[in-house]
């Protein structure tokens, strides 16, 4: 059954991204997974758990549903099942995190959920350009309901000083960087990639992932985004021998795991080493391979 | 240890419990899966003569008591069907599996034209769907409904399968399903599979909207169990072939129930939303405790012990 949750705060992230923050917490909820959002007389569809204290989930608008969402209001409700699938789970203490494009949305749970913990935690973004990066400034924020940066002046000015010098970038393995100054609760580190260079290093995100990996071997590499990206990154944790928890979309209709209908396709499903037959919404969407390699 | 292998037709199954229709089954890898998880058999997801995306979401819903759905039976149609079903038993029949295939059509005519086309890929058993109830609108009243409309698609199906055993799947929804019964075996049904979903209706109060996009649906899960008991126990009175138990089955004692009133198989759908895949080998596993503990020594001694 699905359960009301009112939108208290709406945060414009980029030109097609917004956060929605919620009246209350999901109970149970763990970083990776995912709900079922419902609007009455439009639809249901899947999306990310961003972050649940309280309850956000950060919602592109590419189309008719997604559109809707971001015509609400303050005020206005959203009918969420959930929480539901398979999410991450922390393996080790030193966690490398690569998110492309919004794919950063259940990692920034993730995130928030290893430093709580007093994990160390790096994060890597790929994006196509600078537009498109999503969160930077929040993985990098200790404020665990800030979305986009904003709220950086209600917390110490260490914190503070992080934020706003997060575009003094240092140069790191060849790469640009934004550290946090002292805070043990922003992430350790934020390595930015996009295509066309407009941000961070030109590139891909693998790129930054392979220095990352070799500036200090995390002991798990969790990653959401495109398939292509998720693929390729397989490849490569499978390379260095290392655990990996990547995040997989597909179509997905009863997100109970009776349907049927949310199988990935059978080349990203070899390239990428899963087993047949696995259900994204039930199985997944995280499929945890620690004793791979 | 109890003995769980089960004749059913000409098949043997090693264990009575057999994949509902439309609970996964819509790939040969879902299904190679679900037969490994310890299904005695499988039967794949309904197919029709042309493909159809289904409804628009939400097309399930669980609420108190079970699931609600109406999916709108998606599939790639009768064509593509076939070739994943000659993948699917490829498959399966190293695991010793036998394989269903489901059917259904819009016409009595076209139940004969998919049919045949499905019948090409040599299923071991074709389920014939006559009892969806989230499609009426499109289709008219389901052919479960009436002995004449049951009884004119056996017979069509019938005569295009050649030698394949044929299911009839009968709806709950009905004033005397042992009649329906008796008019799809007297038309030349092999077995009878029964029961399919009961129509319903879920309303989120705070929306004031049922919460299906199509309305309604179809009631699966634990409420429906007391009325396929009760479904199956008059068809069991009523014809003498056999039938897959199907309706809210989700442990070994559950199983037991369907048997006693008179199945040969027993169905599982719904319990793999809470119990996922392993629910299949996990049930049979409890029947075998449940029969060990209670002396049955094989399905033929507890079969009907509640007629
Ligand atoms: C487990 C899971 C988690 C998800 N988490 C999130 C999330 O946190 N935030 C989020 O915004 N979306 C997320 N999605 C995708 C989300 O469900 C889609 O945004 C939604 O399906 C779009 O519906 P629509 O009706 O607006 O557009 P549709 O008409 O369904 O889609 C329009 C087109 O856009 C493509 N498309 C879908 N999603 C995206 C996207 N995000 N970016 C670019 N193109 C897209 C589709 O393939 C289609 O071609 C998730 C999906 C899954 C399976
Ligand atoms: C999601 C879903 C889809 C279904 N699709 C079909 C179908 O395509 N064909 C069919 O004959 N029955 C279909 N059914 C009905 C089941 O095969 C079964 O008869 C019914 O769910 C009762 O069993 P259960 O309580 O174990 O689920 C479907 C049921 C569910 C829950
Ligand atoms: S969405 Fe239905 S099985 Fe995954």
């Amino acid at each position: 059954m699905h359960q009301t949750f009112t939108i208290t705060e709406i945060r414009t992230e980029n030109y097609r991204t917004k956060t929605f923050i919620f009246d209350r917490s999901l109970p149970g909820a763990q970083p990776g997974q995912y709900v079922m959002a419902w609007l009455p007389d439009v639809g249901e569809k899947p999306f990310s758990i961003a972050g649940n204290a309280p309850l956000a989930l950060m919602v592109v608008a590419v189309g008719p549903f997604s559109e809707a969402l971001h015509r609400l209001r303050v005020g206005e409700r959203v009918w969420v099942r959930g929480p539901l699938g398979q999410g991450f789970a922390l393996h080790g203490a030193h966690h490398l995190l690569v998110g492309g494009g919004y794919g950063v949305a259940p990692l920034l749970f993730l995130a928030r959920t290893a430093l709580a913990a007093g994990h160390s935690v790096e994060v890597c973004i790929g994006a196509r350009t600078a537009e498109d990066v999503l969160l930077a400034e929040a993985f990098m924020s200790t404020d665990s309901t800030d979305f986009n940066g904003l709220r950086e002046e209600k917390k110490s000015d260490t914190v503070a000083l992080t934020t706003r010098t997060s575009t003094d970038s240092t140069d790191f393995n060849g790469l640009r960087e934004k550290k946090s100054v002292s805070s043990v609760q922003s992430v350790d580190k934020l390595l930015i990639t996009t295509e066309d260079g407009t941000l961070g290093e030109q590139g891909l995100v693998t790129r930054a992932v392979e220095a990352a990996i070799a500036a200090r071997r995390p002991d798990c590499v969790y990653a959401c985004g495109p398939a292509p990206m998720l693929t390729a990154l397989a490849r490569l944790c499978q390379a260095h021998s290392l655990p990996h928890q990547f995040s997989w979309e597909a179509h997905l209709r009863c997100g109970l795991g009776i349907c049927g209908s949310c199988e990935l396709d059978t080349q990203t499903r070899q390239a990428a080493n899963m087993p047949a037959g696995w259900l994204v919404c039930k199985d997944g969407p995280v499929r945890i391979m620690i004793h791979d390699s | 240890m109890s003995d769980l292998t089960c004749e059913f037709l000409n098949l043997k199954l090693r264990n009575p419990i057999v994949l509902a229709s439309g609970i996964l089954g819509t790939s040969a890898d879902v299904l190679e899966r679900v037969a490994r998880a310890g299904a005695g058999a499988v039967t794949a997801k309904s197919c029709g003569p042309a493909p159809r995306a289904g409804h628009p979401n939400p097309v399930a819903v669980e609420w108190d008591h079970g699931l609600l759905n109406a999916i709108g039976l998606s599939n790639p149609g009768a064509e593509e069907e076939a070739r994943m079903l000659v993948e699917a038993r490829a498959r399966l029949e190293p695991l010793g599996v036998p394989l269903i295939a489901s059917i259904f059509a819009g016409t009595v005519a076209e139940f004969g034209d998919v049919a045949r086309v499905i019948a090409a890929a040599r299923p071991h058993l074709i389920e014939v769907n006559i009892s969806c109830p989230n499609v009426a609108d499109e289709f008219g009243t389901p052919f479960a409904a009436l002995c004449e409309s049951a009884a004119a698609v056996t017979e069509m199906v019938k005569c295009a399968v050649g030698d394949i055993p044929i299911s009839v799947k009968l709806a709950p929804n009905v004033p005397n399903i042992g009649r329906i019964a008796a008019a799809a075996v007297e038309a030349g049904a092999d077995a009878i599979t029964a029961i399919n979903t009961m129509p319903g209706m879920v309303i989120d109060a705070e929306a004031g909207r049922p919460v299906l996009s199509n309305r309604v649906g179809g009631i699966s899960g634990p409420a429906l169990k007391p009325i396929a008991l009760r479904c199956v126990y008059e068809i069991a009175r009523s014809v003498r072939v056999p039938i897959i138990g199907t309706g809210g089955v989700t442990t070994g004692r559950d199983a037991a129930e369907m048997l006693m009133a008179g199945a040969t198989a027993v169905g599982v759908g719904s319990a793999v939303w809470t119990r996922g895949v392993a629910a299949l080998g996990d049930i049979a596993a409890e029947l075998a405790a449940f029969m060990a503990q209670e002396g049955y020594r094989t399905l033929g001694a507890l079969r009907g012990v509640a007629l």
